[in-house]
């Protein structure tokens, strides 16, 4: 076990230092940084001492190179447009896509699992029907064109709900949260639906794929023959089995929600990191895109690493086998 | 049903049999018609500036514009007829669908029955790489794309093939894997055949229901993305619009009550999507040998 997991930890440094090469060389692709950093009408030395203070001028490797050394001592480097260290920056925006990821995730998982559960236990009935019928349009629509349709009928039709922003906040640790107050919900539910209608649409297929499995197999059948009624079935052994995939999906689906917040949170003008990586692209705010896409992908990693572990704690066929 | 039909006989009675696949393939074809034929039913071309007076810009639906003819679904912020504007944009929008969907499958499917016929090391690095970009988001590595490559048609199209070729990779890859097993390909790469000719005569059209399959969901998703894309601001110019241009430039208007510049394309769009999407359903539980009747 214990050179599974040195293997696996060597493997994702690795590609860590892949990422983080192909991160820079791409970013360094877009535009020239020194016409947003630079007024037009500087001076040629004022510009000359620009590009040297950032490094312009030395070859694309010494560039990487000092770029990584700053990073492994925690140093992202300074956002060009808001002049303030990139990870002060990204740290100040994270609790707003946190806060609304979860809730979509969470959100997703309470209502898709059980209307998936009983779309598999009664496939033929009219109302399993309506909601396979409502999973594909989850599943089709885009994103942006749901929190559209929500903003014209909510926002602007019905004037019930904001069309953006975050609305109050209240400081818990240290930390600006919506979901203490009410007015800060009434800014949430309308971005928090909007992300978690695919999730939810990919759990109800989930929970009925595994319901209808489920429901065919042994054990459900030897337990219905011992006359244990339907719902202790259900949720004393079916709910259990069918768990595991779920706890699955919901682990890799926070990190791919978050990046999806990219849309969600332009949309309603919801100041989180995705809004800032747009921002960012746009003024080719290059430390806080490198920034950014580094941290996505150390989350993504870390998740994946944390599932292969989590396997092979579970199963002993993963850890011996041909990995 | 008659036994001797052609397999391809067979499989379109038993699509048709599903009332609900059989509309939407008829919704596709009506749309990709449309779409082809876009400049025999608009008013105006809507990508000649040339031809767009700014006196009719946001006019809500029916409204005569200085043409001289109806605008039946209004006008956009550029002073567009939305309907012209919407045939165009869907032309846009299935054409690049289509060919980054084309693409990707080629470049996927290619890769994932090489390395699944190569074996040892080349598979493996082969399928780590695929792995690794199928476990991060496609729309992320799609935005970076084209933020670094800049606005344009094949500017998008490369971001969307790189995005989505790994789905086709993975796809072909277990099929062929399943296929190099068996005894046929045993018995072909014991006679003096290539080996390319054993991989792309014999295995990969054995692997192509899956890769199919693939196909038209991925198609849907090129089409979702580049709307996505563009409606972020990183797809297509506003002179060229697609209807994720088009949505995206209505959105601002609509908070003042002009719904009509960012719904009638979006109706477009996902009328579109949903349509391909159910005939792509109903292809996968056709080919889907665990369903068999």
């Amino acid at each position: 076990m214990l050179g599974f997991l040195i293997q696996r930890l060597l493997q994702a440094v690795a590609v860590m230092v892949v990422i983080s090469a192909l991160v820079f060389v791409g970013v360094f692709a877009i535009g020239n940084p020194i016409d947003v950093l630079i007024a037009p009408d500087a001076t040629q030395d004022i510009r000359l001492d620009t590009i040297r203070r950032y490094g312009f001028d030395q070859p694309l490797w010494k560039q990487y190179l000092n770029f990584v050394t700053s990073l492994v001592q925690g140093d992202f480097g300074r956002s060009f447009v808001f002049n303030m260290p990139v990870l002060q920056l990204i740290l100040s925006r994270l609790p707003a896509t946190l806060e609304l990821t979860l809730v979509a995730v969470i959100g997703a998982t309470i209502i898709g699992v059980p209307l998936g559960m009983y779309a598999g236990y009664r496939p033929n009935a009219v109302a399993s029907r309506a909601i396979m019928g409502a999973s594909v349009l989850g599943f089709s629509l885009p994103t942006f064109w749901i929190g559209i349709l929500f903003i014209m009928g909510f926002a602007v039709e019905l004037g019930w709900l904001p069309a953006g922003g975050r609305g109050d906040t209240v400081e818990a640790w240290g930390i600006q949260w919506s979901v203490l107050t009410l007015n800060g919900w009434s800014h949430l539910v309308l971005p928090a639906l909007t992300l978690s209608l695919f999730r939810m649409a990919l759990m109800i297929r989930m929970a009925r794929a595994g319901m209808r499995e489920a429901m065919l197999s042994d054990y459900v059948r030897f337990a219905r023959a011992q006359g244990i009624s339907d719902g202790k079935v259900i949720f004393g052994h079916v709910l259990k089995n069918i768990s595991i995939p779920l706890v699955t999906v919901f682990g890799l689906e926070l990190a791919a929600t978050m990046a999806f917040a990219v849309v969600t949170e332009t949309i309603f003008s919801w100041p989180g990191l995705g809004k800032l990586i747009i921002d960012s692209i746009q003024s080719l705010d290059r430390p806080v895109m490198v920034a950014y896409l580094m941290l996505v992908a150390f989350l993504f990693i870390m998740i994946n690493f944390s599932v292969d572990i989590a396997y092979a704690a579970l199963d002993p066929r993963v850890r011996s086998g041909r990995t | 049903m008659r036994r001797d039909a052609s397999p391809f006989i067979r499989f379109w009675i038993e699509f048709a049999e599903n009332r609900l696949a059989l509309a939407a393939l008829g919704v596709v074809i009506l749309v990709v018609g449309a779409a082809i034929l876009a400049p025999l039913f608009t008013p105006q071309d809507p990508y000649d500036i040339g031809k767009l007076v700014l006196g009719d810009a946001r006019r809500p639906p029916g409204h005569v514009g200085s043409g001289g003819y109806v605008h039946l679904l209004g006008t956009d912020a550029q002073g567009r007829d939305l309907w012209s504007a919407i045939l165009y944009g869907l032309r846009i929008s299935i054409q690049i669908g289509i060919t980054a969907g084309a693409v990707a499958f080629i470049v996927g499917g290619s890769l994932g029955t090489i390395a699944a016929f190569a074996g040892g090391r080349t598979e493996a690095l082969i399928m780590r790489f695929i792995d690794l970009q199928l476990s991060f988001p496609a729309i992320l590595l799609a935005l970076v794309i084209s933020a670094i490559l800049g606005q344009g048609k094949w500017q998008l199209t490369i971001a969307l093939v790189a995005s989505q070729y790994a789905y086709f990779a993975r796809t072909a890859h277990g099929a062929a894997v399943a296929e190099r097993a068996k005894e046929y390909i045993e018995a072909a790469l014991s006679t003096p055949l290539s080996s390319r000719v054993v991989v792309f005569r014999h295995i990969l059209p054995n692997c192509m229901p899956p890769l199919i399959v693939v196909a038209t969901v991925q198609i849907a998703n090129a089409i979702s993305l580049e709307a996505t894309l563009s409606f972020l601001g990183l797809g297509l110019p506003v002179t060229h619009p697609s209807l994720g241009t088009l949505i995206s430039n209505g959105f601002q208007y609509m908070l003042s009550g002009r719904y009509w510049i960012s719904i009638y394309p979006g109706i477009a769009l996902i009328v579109l999507i949903l349509a391909v999407n159910l005939v792509g359903d109903q292809i996968r539980d056709q080919l889907n040998p665990r369903l068999q009747r």
